[in-house]
C-alpha cells in the first residue's frame, strides 16, 4: 500500500508556483518545438522582403512606409501561433487538468500569456531592428521600435488569447481569432507606428508611446481574467 | 445537515454530494433528480451502455460542466464555490489523458505533481516501477502504447494524494492484468478511507471492497 490514510486537505492557492510551473512547461514545450519559434519569424522576414520588391526600391519610400509595413507583417506574424495556444491543451486533455488542478487558473492563464510572448512575440522585435535597417529607418528609431513592438506584441498575445480561449473547441478557428483580435488592435497600431514615424522625423514620440504601453498594459491585466472565464465556458 | 471539518478530522457525514442534478446533451436530456452521496471508503460504479450519459455525469460531477439543474456540493459546500477546495482533493481520470506528447513520460508526471503540490513528491519512482511504466520514464509520450497512456493518467492519478477519485472508464486500453491492478487500487483507495466514483460499461467483480453499482439507461448507439 503506497502512502498512509486519506483525509481531507484544506485548499492552499499558490499562484506564483503555478505561474513559474506552467511557464517553465510552456517554454520547453516551445524548445522541443522550434518549428512553432521559427514560423512566425520567417513569416515576417519574407513578408516584410517582398514590399520593397512590390511597391518600390527607392530609399525615400522605404523610410515612408517603413514602420507600418513592420507592424502589420509583426502583428500578422503573432497571430499565427494564437490558434493551437489552448487548441492542444484542449485535444490533448491538459486544460482539463488546468481546470480540475485547484489552483488559479488566471495565473496559468497569465503564465501562458507571458510564454506566448517570449516565443512568438519578443523575437519578433528583435528580427524587426534587423528589418528596420533594410527600410533604411533611422537608428534613432530602433529605440522607439523595440519599446513600441515589444508592448505591442504582448498586447496582442494578451487579446489573441482570449479569442483563443473562446474559439476552443471549434474548427478552423484562426480566421475568427484574427477578426476578433485585428480591429482591436487598431489604437495599437496607429500609436505604435505614429511613434516610430515621429521619431525617425526627430519629433518627441513620447507621447504615442505611452498610449502603446497604456493600452498593453491594460490588455495584460484583464485579458487573464477573461481568458480564465472564456476557457471554463468553452469546456461546457 | 452538514458538519464541517474540524481539527483536520473529517466528520461530516458526506464527502460528496450530487444533489437533484439533471444532464443534458445538446437539447436531450440524459438524466434528471440524480442523487448520489459517496462518504470516505465509499466505491461507486456508474454502469450503462454507450450513450447513456455516463461521460456527461462524470463531467458535471468534476465541476467541468454546470448541471442543468441541481447542484454537486463537497463537503456540504456547493460548487462553485468550494470549487478550489473541491479540486485540490479531487483525481480525474477522464477520456484524454492530458499528456504532453513533446515531452517525456516523467517529466509529464512532474509537472502534473508540481502543478498540484509544491514539493516533490518522493513517491513518484515508487508508483511508476507499481504501474510498470518505470522502463519508459525518458521515452517521449508520442512513443507510448494507448494502455500505457492510461497507466500514466493512473501514475498521476495515485499521485494527486486526492481523497476522491473520478474515474471515467479507467478500463480503457488496459490488458487483464492492467484491469486487476486497478481495481486492486480502487480497493487500496477505499481502504485508505478515499473515496471513488468510477464510470466503466463492463460488469466488474471486485473482492473484499463492497461496491455500489448505478445502472440506468438503455442507450442509443
Amino acid at each position: 500500500m503506497i502512502g498512509a490514510s486519506l483525509q481531507v486537505v484544506s485548499p492552499s492557492l499558490r499562484p506564483f508556483g503555478t505561474f513559474s510551473t506552467v511557464l517553465r512547461r510552456e517554454l520547453q514545450l516551445a524548445y522541443r518545438r522550434p518549428a512553432d519559434l521559427l514560423n512566425p519569424l520567417f513569416f515576417f522576414a519574407v513578408v516584410t522582403s517582398l514590399f520593397p520588391i512590390a511597391v518600390s526600391p527607392l530609399p525615400d519610400v522605404l523610410a515612408l512606409i517603413g514602420p507600418g509595413v513592420i507592424w502589420i507583417a509583426a502583428l500578422l506574424a503573432a497571430l499565427l501561433p494564437l490558434s493551437t495556444h489552448y487548441a492542444h491543451d484542449y485535444e490533448d486533455g491538459t486544460l482539463e487538468q488546468y481546470l480540475l488542478s485547484g489552483q488559479s487558473l488566471v495565473a496559468i492563464c497569465i503564465a501562458k500569456t507571458v510564454a506566448l510572448w517570449l516565443v512568438a512575440g519578443l523575437p519578433l522585435v528583435l528580427a524587426s531592428l534587423v528589418v528596420s535597417g533594410s527600410y533604411g529607418l533611422a537608428p534613432s528609431t530602433f529605440a522607439v521600435m523595440s519599446i513600441t513592438l515589444a508592448g505591442g506584441s504582448y498586447a496582442l498575445c494578451a487579446l489573441g488569447a482570449v479569442a483563443a480561449a473562446l474559439t476552443v473547441g471549434v474548427q478552423r478557428a484562426s480566421a475568427m481569432i484574427a477578426l476578433l483580435v485585428l480591429p482591436l488592435m487598431v489604437p495599437v497600431l496607429i500609436f505604435g507606428t505614429r511613434a516610430i514615424s515621429m521619431a525617425a522625423t526627430n519629433l518627441p514620440a513620447k507621447g504615442p508611446i505611452y498610449l502603446v504601453l497604456a493600452v498593453t498594459l491594460l490588455a495584460a491585466l484583464l485579458s487573464p481574467i477573461a481568458t480564465a472565464a472564456a476557457l471554463r465556458i468553452s469546456m461546457e | 445537515m452538514h458538519l464541517l471539518r474540524v481539527s483536520g478530522a473529517f466528520v461530516t457525514q458526506f464527502l460528496f454530494e450530487v444533489r437533484k442534478v439533471s444532464v443534458q446533451r445538446g437539447q436531450r436530456i440524459l438524466l434528471s433528480d440524480f442523487d448520489l452521496q459517496v462518504a470516505p471508503h465509499d466505491v461507486v460504479h456508474l454502469v450503462g451502455p454507450n450513450g447513456c450519459g455516463k461521460t456527461s455525469l462524470m463531467r458535471v460531477m468534476a465541476g467541468l460542466v454546470s448541471p442543468a439543474s441541481g447542484d454537486v456540493a463537497w463537503c456540504g459546500v456547493a460548487l462553485p464555490s468550494g470549487r478550489a477546495a473541491f479540486h485540490q482533493n479531487l483525481a480525474w481520470l477522464g477520456h484524454q489523458v492530458g499528456l504532453k506528447a513533446d515531452l517525456t513520460l516523467r517529466e509529464n508526471i512532474e509537472f502534473d505533481n508540481a502543478l498540484r503540490r509544491q514539493h516533490e513528491n518522493p513517491l513518484i519512482d515508487e508508483i511508476m516501477e507499481a504501474l510498470a511504466i518505470d522502463h519508459r520514464s525518458t521515452v517521449l509520450a508520442r512513443g507510448l502504447s494507448a494502455g500505457q497512456r492510461r497507466r500514466v493518467a493512473l501514475a498521476r492519478v495515485l499521485l494527486s494524494d486526492a481523497q476522491l477519485w473520478l474515474l471515467d472508464e479507467p478500463f480503457a486500453n488496459l490488458d487483464t492484468s492492467g484491469v486487476d491492478f486497478v481495481l486492486s487500487l480502487i480497493s487500496e483507495h477505499s481502504a485508505k478511507g478515499g473515496a471513488c466514483v468510477f464510470a466503466a460499461h463492463q460488469q466488474l467483480a471486485m473482492k473484499d471492497t463492497p461496491v455500489r453499482r448505478l445502472q440506468w439507461g438503455q442507450g442509443t448507439e
